[in-house]
Formats: structure tokens, sequence, C-alpha cells
């Protein structure tokens, strides 16, 4: 599978992603400039985190309408894996290329934190290198993440198994004071129908090296270098 | 304002003595017109002319072999292998964020950020040192919010992560709260850009942000005291773009890669007057600016204001002519204002045309060799006593005490700060907030990190500036060392009140001599800094506040060492103690007195005990190290196993100290280490002729101490981690 990271001005956690692809698919993913409309043979398009645009408008809002949408829509009608991460996934939630909206945290503050995730399914090319059940660490750090849907689209998702990961305790329990952001349901990732395009807020990225604190984000990188 | 007649009075309004006025009309040998006065008051301000600390800021020593560029630059440069050189400097927003906290928080980072990217560094880490006013202080709440959210806003947006710095708490600070923020970067050691100007004919390009009417002498304004009217002052504070200035830093770095540039420099305090003044001055030569070129965000600007404009996110270069459509091309790649506003003359004068008009037209010889300097009148207080321990009534429990002094404002946990850093961004963060005495930041592709830390005890500076002085230094090397770092430099961040006054400059003179002392006994020069002067509210200074930036190297980021303990260790305590409570927060807190000496910094102890702890973390005999600093060693011990969930049984002191003066004592040069077995590393510590001793072992859930009392690590962490949400949540 051949990786590439969009990137859109602000975006500034290209780099994690980088270093995260690298170590999996032992090859450097393409960069992808904002502009561009034509991805060539790129299997996996990621889209970082960061403050595309500056977030000045609704977060993502302006991403959405960059010029590379074009080409990241056909991607994804094509059956494309797309990964959306914090930023990312607030572009994709713009885009309508998954449900729902990213509205400002709970409590109002930026959180930057570890937080634990709950592997809600595990037969998908993102998730295959997590056991049933399994909970992983990883670093949150947003504003915005407060998953919101109404409550038919929220039914959906869970009606067909749409829910990827969910905030929980370290021992995988869904509480209200593990789900920090206030999301809905205490979701943290959705994928789409075809199980091809993920959205998550937290950072896998940055916790795939012991030496940074544990490798608890790798089996997603890991996943989808063998799918 | 135009209207006003251009007189003395004009001049003092803008900050210029009658003596200053009439030197700058002796320069000129005619009247000044409004953007020469500009030019002058900006230049002569004590923030952009350091005419009371210049002086003074030569004792300190700026010189070692690793050493590549120190203080007169951008930003303090040292060399740390592998072909890499570390570029960093600490600089206050102070003023600005007590008129408008967010803003004056943001645009703080932003300019240090800007001073070393602006040296060819991509930046890799941001800190803070922050002092706050009384938390019972209406203001404080406000103050705090507001510069937290402001430093997240800006360096989370712009992707640096914040991993360290340190917050205090002082009515002292009430009317006057200092923000200091640190960036550090990491460049290419042969591809390091200073700001001299050179080759007459050469573009002068000006990219970034638009030109606005914010801020304009922001730098006058930070040389001055507050007084009631500190509110009005809000139209000088700049407004922060971090969405724009992460694409100058990407867009000038990617310039850098190429041979275009011939010199840069931010366009930070007093904006386009110093950064053109400084790059022709520092080159020798002159420079033309074409006013009408300057991107403008607002319309009818005048020369004044344009040149005046301290607004955000804006950079001047010299370009080599044949490379600016090449940088043009990467500049408007990142959608960035890029125009050719002036060349590089031989004249050696600043001249500045608008709409037709030659608006200024200065020298920049006598500019510069004629500004002022004073060798102000100084007046050293007299020492406080040394406060014995026996003269210390203590009835408190260790337990008691220690619970309370872990959820006082000084020493109670900044989690709730730290998470609203985005401390994790980049990938390279090896020790986040609070995980070690310094933080740990891995240097990209490679397997080396840097150490980073700020220091400073304020309580300390205001009884003994000259103890004060020696102390911060000394703590910012001991905590890099307690990380198994090598303590390599130090920016410098002084902040003081009016220094008109003796007193004050009486303090900032033995702050000084103070640094220079354990700069030179520590080989840990001085290679940048920042000097705040006018730190007073309605004529009350601050406490002195030298705040030290000190940067380390470990050429194994795994060899790193936290202060996270874990269970059946033995802790040994290197260095010595003396039950030193004066100044002491045990003091403060739990007897309710504020006086005594500050505990001394015995520099050669200090070295062995660093060199010793240094090699035994390096040779991996230490699980986990921590330096002994506020609050004493039983505070050090509740950290380490509030960090660790593990609880410690303590052995008895020594029986020629009182207990409580023992256990909370802030004698200085200590480390606790946790480590497997004792006996072996006093002995070692014999050997090197450094104290040591086994003071107790980690295992099950409680602190239990040597008077008897007992108190669970959980009943700890709730005290430790009550203050802040509780002060800022509702």
């Amino acid at each position: 599978m051949k990786p590439g990271i969009v990137l859109f001005p602000g975006i500034n956690r290209e780099r994690d992603m980088a270093i995260a692809l690298e170590r999996a698919f032992g090859h450097a993913p393409r960069m992808v400039w904002h502009t561009e409309t034509d991805l060539g043979d790129l299997d996996l398009l990621v889209l970082p985190g960061g403050f595309s645009y500056g977030d000045y408008l609704r977060c993502g809002a302006m991403a959405a309408q960059a010029p590379v949408m074009g080409a990241v829509r056909a991607h994804v009608a094509r059956g494309g894996y797309v990964l959306g991460v914090c930023n990312g996934f607030q572009i994709l939630t713009e885009a309508a290329l998954l449900p729902g909206a990213l509205l400002r945290n709970a409590g109002l503050r930026f959180i930057s934190a570890d937080c634990h995730l709950r592997v809600e399914r595990t037969d998908t090319a993102f998730t295959a290198h997590w056991q049933p059940g399994a909970v992983f660490r990883a670093p949150m750090a947003h504003g915005d993440g407060n998953y919101f849907a109404d409550a038919a689209t929220l039914d959906r998702l869970e009606g067909e198994n749409l829910v990827a990961f969910r905030y929980a305790t370290a021992g995988g329990e869904v509480t209200a004071a593990a789900n920090r952001n206030g999301s809905a349901r205490a979701i943290a990732g959705i994928l789409s129908p075809n199980l091809r395009v993920l959205g998550l807020m937290p950072h896998p990225e940055d916790l795939v090296d012991r030496l940074l604190g544990g490798e608890d984000g790798a089996p997603l990188f890991t996943a989808l270098a063998a799918a | 304002m135009t209207q006003r007649p251009i007189d003395a009075a004009l001049a003092r309004d803008f900050g210029l003595s009658e003596e200053e006025y009439a030197r700058a009309l002796a320069i000129m040998g005619r009247a000044l017109t409004l953007a020469e006065l500009g030019v002058f008051s900006v230049m002569w301000s004590e923030h952009c002319s350091y005419k009371s600390s210049r002086n003074f800021l030569r004792q300190l020593p700026t010189k070692a072999p690793w050493v590549i560029h120190g203080p007169g630059e951008n930003a303090g440069v040292v060399e740390i292998g592998h072909g890499l050189a570390c570029v960093f400097k600490m600089e206050s927003h102070n003023h600005p964020s007590f008129i408008e906290p967010y803003q004056g928080a943001a645009t703080g980072v932003g300019g240090i950020l800007r001073d070393v990217f602006t040296m060819g560094a991509r930046p890799i880490a941001n800190l803070n040192a922050l002092r706050f006013g009384d938390p019972r202080h209406p203001v404080t709440r406000r103050i705090v919010d507001g510069v937290v959210r402001g430093i997240g806003g800006y360096g989370n947006c712009v992707g640096v992560p914040t991993v360290g710095g340190e917050i205090n708490f002082h009515p002292a600070f009430n009317g006057n709260p200092l923000v200091n923020a640190m960036t550090v970067g990491v460049a290419p050691i042969d591809r390091i850009f200073l700001s001299a100007a050179a080759g007459v004919g050469n573009p002068v390009v000006y990219v970034g942000s638009k030109t606005g009417r914010d801020g304009i002498h922001g730098a006058t304004m930070a040389s001055a005291e507050f007084g009631r009217d500190a509110e009005e002052k809000r139209p000088t504070v700049q407004v922060g773009d971090p969405f724009t200035e992460k694409l100058l830093i990407e867009a000038c770095l990617e310039l850098m890669r190429t041979d275009a540039i011939v010199a840069i420099q931010d366009m930070g305090a007093a904006g386009l007057t110093s950064s053109s003044v400084e790059m022709a001055g520092k080159g020798g030569v002159g420079i033309d600016l074409d006013l009408d070129a300057v991107p403008q965000r607002e319309t009818g600007m005048s020369a004044y204001e344009m040149l005046l404009s301290e607004s955000q996110e804006r950079m001047l270069m010299v370009l080599r002519p044949e490379r600016a459509e090449a940088a043009r091309a990467i500049f408007e790649k990142w959608q960035l204002d890029f125009a050719v506003i002036g060349r590089i003359t031989d004249t050696g004068r600043f001249v500045a045309r608008h709409q037709g008009r030659v608006e200024a037209d200065i020298p920049l010889a006598p500019l510069a060799d004629q500004a002022p300097l004073y060798q102000r009148p100084t007046a050293e207080g007299t020492k406080p006593a040394e406060l014995p321990a026996a003269r210390v009534e203590n009835r408190w429990g260790l337990a008691e005490a220690l619970e309370r002094l872990l959820g006082c404002p000084d020493l109670c946990s900044r989690a709730w700060v730290w998470e609203q850093y985005d401390s994790t961004i980049g990938g390279q963060t090896v020790k986040r907030p609070g995980a070690a005495d310094a933080a740990v930041v891995r240097i990209e592709g490679q397997a080396m990190a840097l150490a980073l830390t700020t220091d400073c005890t304020p309580r300390y500076c205001a009884a003994d500036p000259e103890a004060g002085g020696r102390q911060a230094v000394a703590e910012a090397w001991r905590n890099l060392t307690a990380t198994g770092a090598r303590p390599l430099a130090v920016t410098d961040n002084l902040n003081f009140g009016n220094p008109e006054k003796p007193e004050v400059m009486g303090s900032f003179a033995a702050a000084i001599r103070g640094m220079a002392s354990a700069c030179e006994a520590l080989n840990f020069p001085v290679v940048s800094g920042n000097v705040s002067l006018y730190n007073e509210t309605e004529g009350r200074p601050i406490l002195p506040t030298p705040a030290i930036g000190g940067v380390g190297v470990i050429d194994d980021a795994a060899a790193a060492v936290g202060i996270a303990l874990g269970p059946w260790l033995d802790l040994v305590l290197v260095g010595q103690s003396r039950g030193w409570l004066g100044q002491s927060l045990w003091l403060r807190e739990i007897a309710g007195r504020e006086d005594g000496a500050p505990p001394p910094v015995d520099l050669a102890a200090e070295r062995a005990a660093g060199d010793f702890v240094r090699g035994l973390i390096l040779n991996g005999t230490v699980r986990a190290c921590h330096d002994v600093a506020d609050g004493g060693l039983l505070v050090a011990v509740a950290e380490m196993a509030m960090a660790g969930n593990v609880g410690v049984r303590l052995s008895t002191g020594p029986r020629e100290v009182p207990g409580h003066a023992y256990w909370f004592g802030e004698d200085q040069g200590r480390y606790l280490l946790a480590v497997p077995e004792a006996a072996s590393v006093v002995r070692a510590a014999e050997a090197a002729g450094v104290a040591a001793v086994r003071i107790g072992h980690s295992g099950g859930a409680d602190l239990t101490l040597p008077d008897g009392g007992t108190i669970s690590v959980v009943r700890l962490r709730a005290a430790h981690e009550a203050f802040f949400p509780a002060f800022m949540g509702s």
C-alpha cells in the first residue's frame, strides 16, 4: 500500500505522521500539496492534525474546500483508504465524507493529555492488529474534539457498527470522566460504511516509540501496512 | 497626534528625556520629523537600547568552546554535535500580558519563535516562566486564564510543543505579571543566518503579514512603569496570528535551504525601524526604504505609523538580487506577502521615503554610538541574617506540613496548565512536563536529545539578589543534570523594577554578580537574553526575577531519567543537608514567616555533586532522579512517589539537625536518586568527595515518615492536584 499525506496550510502534525507511517511501511509517504489534483497511485491518503488555515472559520471548513479535496473525494469514491486524524477528522466531517461534527471540548479548553481508546471492531484495515476489546493509550491534543451528531445519525453509526474507537478508562470502561471532551456516546473515531475511511481525534502517531512512552499507537499503522 | 509640534514635550511623551532629545537634535543638526522622533525614541528606549543594563551585562561570562554565537545576535547558538547547533533565547512580554493577557502572552510566544527561526533553526520546543500575583487578588485569575490560553493558542497552532517552564505566585506581581517565553531550535551548524546587511544595491525584502496600526510604540510602553491608566495602553498591544507564523516558519526554512539570503531579521519590538536600523548598522551600510511598497492592512497609514508598528509575523531580509524571484515564488507558494521595500546603500544613513517625501534621514553610526548609556546609581540592601533552625518553632507533624505544602499554589500540580499546551507535537518529546526535572526533546533523526529548563526563585532574589542570582543559575544546571544531560549554556531574562531607583539597580547589579559567579564556576555561559525593566505598578516593584533558561545535551535520549519512582528501590540523598529554613516554602506556608537569608550555593560542591550524579545516570545505575528544591527533601520524596505511584518508608534523619529543618530545609546542591542498591552508590560518592546517604526505600502505597506519621500517596495526590482546578474551575 502506498501512503500519502495531504498538506493544507497550517497543518502541523505531518512530520509526526510521516515518522509513524515510515516505521510501519518501511518507506516514506508522499507529501501531497493542497493544490494538487492528481494523486497518482496512492492507496492511502492521510489527513493529519493541525490548524488548517488557522481554523479561523469552523475547524476544517476551509480545508474541505481546497483544490485537492476533489481528488480526495474521487479516491474515496473509488474505494481508496483515507485516515483523518484530529484536524484531518474535522476536515472529513466538513467535507461530508464522514457524518457529524466536532464541537468545542465540553470544558471549553484545549486538552493535551493521554487518553485511552477502546477498539470497537477489529475486522477493518485500520484496526486488524488489535485484539477484540483492546484498549490503547494515545495523546489527545485538541480544542474541538467533542463529537456531535443527531440521534438518528448516532443510532445509524452504532447500528451499522461504524464506531471505531470510544474514550474509555484503562480498563476499557466507558465513563463520563474518561470522555473528557464530552463526545456524544464517547465516540473518538468513526468509519465510513465501506470501512475505508477512518476519522479519529487522538494521535496514535505520537505513540509509536517506546522511548517516547510506548508503542500503543503502532497497530493502526502496521495494520494499514499489511492491508 | 500628528498635529502636535515636534518638540521636547512630545519627545517626553515618546519616552525620551530632555537630554536624550537634545542629543538627537545635535546628531541631526536640524528639527526632527515625526517619523525621526519616533525612530530615536524607540531605538533609545530601554527595551531596545539596554541603556541602563549594558554596563552590568558585560560581567556575564559568554564564552565556551561550544559557543558559536553569544549575546548580540537574535538568539544564542551552541554546538551540540553531529553537525548541529542549538539556537535559543528567552524574552519577556510582561507589560503587554498585564494589559491584554491573551494577546500579550500569545505574541510573546510568536516573537521568541521568530528570534530563533530567523537564524535558520527549526523551533523544536517552547517553555515559559510565569509569575502571577496573589491568587486571592481579584485580577489574578483573569490573568492566569488569559496567559495560559494565549500561550496555548499560539504554540498549539504553530505546532511547536510547549514542554516546560515554571509558575510562581506572589503579591508583588499583582499589577505586573511576568511572562517570559523561551524557544529552542536546531539548525545545521554551517547554515546559521545572521542579521548584518551587506551588498550595496541588494534588495531589502519584507515578508509575512501586512502592517497595521497595532502595537505602535510597544517598545516605549515596555520601557515605562504602569500607573492607573494601564488599561488605556491596550492599543499598544499587538495581535498574534499563529497560522501566518506557521507559514512564515515553513517559507523561511525553505528559502534558507537556498543561498538567496544575505541577512535576515524578524520585525519584533519597534518593528520595521529596529530591524532595518540594526541590520544596516551591524553591516556598516546604509538602507533606503520605500514605505509605499510596504504591504499594508489599513489605508492611510503615515510613515510614522509604518515605522513604529509592531504588527506581528513579519520578517525583513536582504537578498542576493539574482535570487529574489526564486524567493518570491517560495513565499507566494506559502501565500505570504513578499515585497521589495528598499535597497542597501553605501551612505551609512537610514532613509525612509513615503509618497514622494523623505520622512526620515538619520545617520546610523551616531544613532548607535551615541545611544544613551547610563551608569545608574546602585544601592544594595543589607543582607538578611541567617535564620538558625533552632530558632523556628515547629508545631506541625511532618505529614500535616507535607500535605499543606504540596497543595500550596507554588508547589501544587501544574497539570491544569500543561494540559492546555500541546507537549507531544513533533513526535520527539521524551520527557513531558512534570516527568523529569527538565524537559527532554529528542532531535529528529538523531539519538541525542536536548534537556531544557527555566528556573528562578524570586523570593530568594528579593532577600539577597546575589545569592538568588547564583541559585537560579545553579538550579537550572542541576535540573539539566538530573536528567543525565550535560549543561551547555544559558539564556537569561532579567525582570526588575525601575532602574532609576538605586535600590532596584542595586539588586540588578547584585543578581548579575551572583549569576556570573555560577556561570563561571559551572562553565555554563550566557549566550542570549533579554532585560525587562520598569516592572512596577504605582511605584511598587516586582520581586527581582532573573529567570534562567538552561539547555543541555544528552547523547543518547534513551539514557535520560525522570522523577517517577519505581517500587523496591533505595533512595539516596546526594549533597549536604544543614536544615536551611531561611526563605523556605515551609517557613512561609507553614510557619507563616518570610525571613532569613536564602540558602547559599557552594559552587564547588554543586559541581562535584552534579558531575557525580550525571556519571551515575549515564552508566545506568540510576532509575529516577529529582533535585531537591522548593519545599525541601520531603517534598522531593513526595513528588517522586506521586509520579511513580508508589510509597516510601523513610529513615530517621541526622540527630544534629531538627526534623522539620532536615525534611523541609532548602539546602542547595542536592539530588535524590532511586537506585537498586544504595551501599555501592554511597561508597562511590565517598570516593568522589560527595556527601551521600540512604534515606529510605520505596514500596507499598504510603509515605511512612520518621516521626511516626503516615500518609497515603493517593491522599498526597489529592492535595497536590486540588488547587488549580478549584482556583480556575468555576
